[in-house]
């Protein structure tokens, strides 16, 4: 075995973190997928009628539709009538404040180093924290609620401000838009929303953070977030799951709106558990996200740090609609040990002078299969439409592979669009050099990676940005030399 | 400070240095001349700890500690540094960056504080100075896109910042314009102390006129074959390493 190898193999050694769980007393759905366990889900959140209608139009197509097997993934298909639904801890009656909920709920979050309590929070974020398929506590609502923003769990959002969830629901990510999105959109469970009003800049950063604790529980949120005229919001969000041996299914859906002249960053730091060594257990992501630049002026930027979960399929997506939007795509998505990650996104250029920005950096280590899969449309009245990508894949060791899959599709001769692609491999060379000025293995790995990463770690929120490259780090521990 | 017996070493195999004996003291400089393909970097690696070369025999002492049983961080801890004959680039990761990562780490390993960021910013500027390198050469990525200039002159600008007790500078002068050899040299000679000690490699006596050498080895074929004093390198330089091959090949016959 070689240098390289011998020490990527010290490197992929490496324990996922979060993999414990807690035994709480929970609320759970049957096992299966029917119209019955549908409208069980409906009636316990005691929704609308035309909400539950919405679920059984969206779960009668899904009943229709085929799971897509175009993405170069392979893993065991999903039995989805030996998956629960629903799966909420008990609490005695609905909490009103973050002091009535249960201690032991917000324990969980502490241990992940995510502090609900209001007072010990670092400023400037609010949390949305999502326990399987409930949210259980939402913070500082009422600072952002002075300023007309709404900040707060799906379901609330449904009881409290239908107006808004009727209108935009489904409206960037249709209910039948895909196999997934069709079947989130039949059992969703919880989830955020997030409703910016017009002219304000949202002060601080709002976080969801998504944990599955439950065993054989899919996890479906719906994430939605309105940003009227001139308003401003950045959004983080962080997931987390306990090591099992069986897969898990998390399947999102999130949908932003950005009306004219609005501003919207959405950024991710994924870090579901990855499977074993073997390959064995971690969680099916496999989520739609998409944004609308549906005003004029309007930007929406993704950033994702993708390195958890067994299977990985993810395409953040930009519409430009409005006349001057952009678009905006920054990724890193590490794979390790036997992990597969099929993501990328979609940039499609309908209003005038629209721009978008794809960058993309995978790093493969282990046995992994990391493959970019990305989509540049310019539709025909889009004149002026400009696209720059930047696909760059990093290998580690000779055993996992990096794989891109750019789709051009042109419609209007005015388009300039850029893509360039590298392939590199971390150098013994480096690593070396790093070595002989007294930095060990490790931390030339993480200072090579987190240096390959910068253009995208430099697009998240500070605290997050530091908190994404340790993440990076870990994940590759014991990876290269 | 460094002795190094009978050290021999192989790439895949094939032996490259067969057979070298040093001694170096501290306060001493050495310079080590030679043909290409001689083994001169490949005795620098094995000293900075490359793995792909396979130490068969011999050892080395570095202040009283077998120096082949390092890791090569450690080495680096311990005070060995090697100026690379070329540099690597590492995209992304700025001088400062990098250099704070290694001289902290090299600090932990002496058991002293992680230096904070205002007296690390300090310390730098103050080296800087003394080889005259730009500040914003130094907020770039490591060596990427550096002239080959630059890029020697950074490493002895970490060089500077790390202290080591033995410098190896394989072939610094290579890629230097006359005035920067002249600015990287003196900044050699700034940082020699009584207790410190250099091995500069160079194929040219110019770069000695500068970095004043103790000792002159030459090395043909993995050995050390011949040893004098700066005179050494005069006279190479005139006569060129025909005389020492035929000296050497037809002993050897
Ligand atoms: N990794 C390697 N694999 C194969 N051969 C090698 C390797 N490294 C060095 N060699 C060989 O070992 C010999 C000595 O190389 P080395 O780089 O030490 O020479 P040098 O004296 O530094 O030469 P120069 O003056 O050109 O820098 C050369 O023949 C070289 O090709
Ligand atoms: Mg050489």
């Amino acid at each position: 075995m070689s240098k390289d190898n011998q020490i990527l193999e010290e490197f992929t050694s490496k324990e996922y973190e979060h993999g414990w769980s807690v035994n709480y007393e929970a609320d759970e759905a049957p096992i299966g997928l029917n119209e019955e366990i549908i409208r069980w889900i409906s009636a316990k959140k005691e929704e609308p009628e035309w909400l539950l209608e919405w679920r059984l139009k969206a779960f009668r197509t899904w009943k229709t539709m085929e799971e897509p097997e175009w993405a170069n993934i392979h893993y065991p298909k999903v039995d989805f009538q030996k998956l629960r639904y629903y799966s909420a801890p008990k609490q005695t009656k609905k909490p009103k404040s973050l002091n009535e909920v249960d201690p032991e709920l917000l324990a969980i979050y502490e241990r992940l180093g995510i502090s609900l309590n209001e007072q010990k929070r670092l400023q400037g974020i609010a949390v949305d924290a999502v326990l399987d398929s409930v949210s259980v506590a939402t913070t500082f609502k009422d600072t952002l609620g002075k300023l007309g923003i709404i900040f707060c769990s799906f379901s609330e959002a449904v009881k409290e401000h239908p107006e808004l969830v009727k209108k935009y629901l489904g409206s960037v990510v249709p209910m039948t838009d895909n196999y997934y999105a069709a079947l989130n959109s039949a059992v969703f469970s919880d989830g955020s929303f997030c409703y910016i009003p017009k002219g304000v800049r949202c002060p601080m950063e709002l976080s969801t953070y998504f944990r599955i604790n439950a065993a054989n529980t899919g996890q479906f949120e719906r994430t939605l977030i309105v940003a009227e005229d001139e308003s401003y919001v950045s959004y983080l969000e962080g997931c987390t799951a306990p090591q099992r041996d069986e897969n898990q299914l998390h399947a999102a859906v999130v949908e932003i709106y950005a009306a004219a002249h609005a501003e919207v960053k959405y950024s991710t730091v994924q870090n579901w558990f990855p499977g074993d060594k073997e390959g064995k257990g971690g969680i099916y992501n496999f989520v739609t996200k998409r944004g609308i630049c549906a005003g004029d002026h309007s930007k929406i930027s993704w950033t994702q740090v993708e390195t958890g979960s067994a299977v990985t399929w993810k395409y953040p997506s930009c519409i430009l609609k409005g006349d001057n939007s952009v678009g905006e795509f920054y990724s890193v998505a590490v794979t390790n040990n036997m992990q597969q990650a099929d993501t990328g996104t979609k940039m499609i250029h309908i209003g005038k002078n629209t721009k978008s920005r794809i960058v993309s950096k995978g790093i493969s280590a282990g046995k992994s299969q990391n493959s970019y899969r990305g989509q540049v449309q310019v539709m025909k009245r889009a004149t002026n439409a400009r696209n720059f990508s930047q696909c760059d894949s990093l290998l580690m060791g000779d055993r996992c592979g990096a794989h891109t899959f750019p789709y051009i599709d042109i419609q209007n001769p005015t388009a300039k669009v850029e893509h360039e692609a590298t392939t590199s491999k971390i150098g013994e060379d480096q690593i070396f050099y790093c070595n002989q000025r007294g930095i060990d293995t490790e931390d030339a790995v993480a200072l090579i990676v987190n240096g390959y990463a910068k253009e995208v770690l430099n697009q998240l929120p500070m605290e997050f940005a530091v908190e994404a490259q340790k993440l990076l780090a870990l994940t590759l521990e014991g990876s290269v030399g | 400070m460094l002795t190094i017996k009978n050290l021999h070493a192989s790439v895949d195999g094939t032996p490259i240095l067969r057979g070298i004996n040093l001694e170096v003291k501290a306060g001493e400089v050495h310079a080590i001349m030679g043909p290409n393909g001689s083994g001169k970097s490949t005795l620098a690696s094995v000293l900075a700890g490359r793995e792909e070369y396979e130490v068969t025999e011999g050892e080395v002492i570095f202040q009283g500690k077998d120096l082949l049983e390092m890791a090569p961080e450690d080495r680096a801890r311990e005070g060995v540094f090697l100026a690379f004959q070329y540099p690597v680039e590492i995209p992304g990761v700025s001088s400062t960056n990098f250099l704070r990562t290694a001289l902290n780490q090299v600090r932990e390993y002496r058991g002293q504080e992680p230096l904070d960021a205002v007296k690390f910013l300090s310390l730098m500027k103050e080296k800087m100075k003394l080889v005259e390198i730009d500040q914003k050469l130094l907020s770039r990525s490591l060596n990427e896109g550096f002239s080959g200039g630059e890029k020697k002159r950074n490493e002895i600008f970490q060089m500077a910042m790390l202290e080591p007790t033995l410098s190896i500078l394989d072939e610094t002068d290579s890629g230097l314009d006359i005035d920067a050899l002249r600015i990287v040299s003196n900044g050699v000679n700034q940082l020699k102390s009584d207790k410190n000690a250099t091995i500069v490699v160079t194929h040219y006596q110019r770069l000695l006129d500068y970095i004043v050498p103790d000792y002159v080895h030459v090395l043909y074929k993995g050995r050390i074959v011949k040893s004098g004093t700066k005179e050494l390198a005069l006279e190479l330089e005139e006569k060129g390493y025909d005389w020492i091959k035929e000296e050497v090949d037809s002993a050897t016959v």
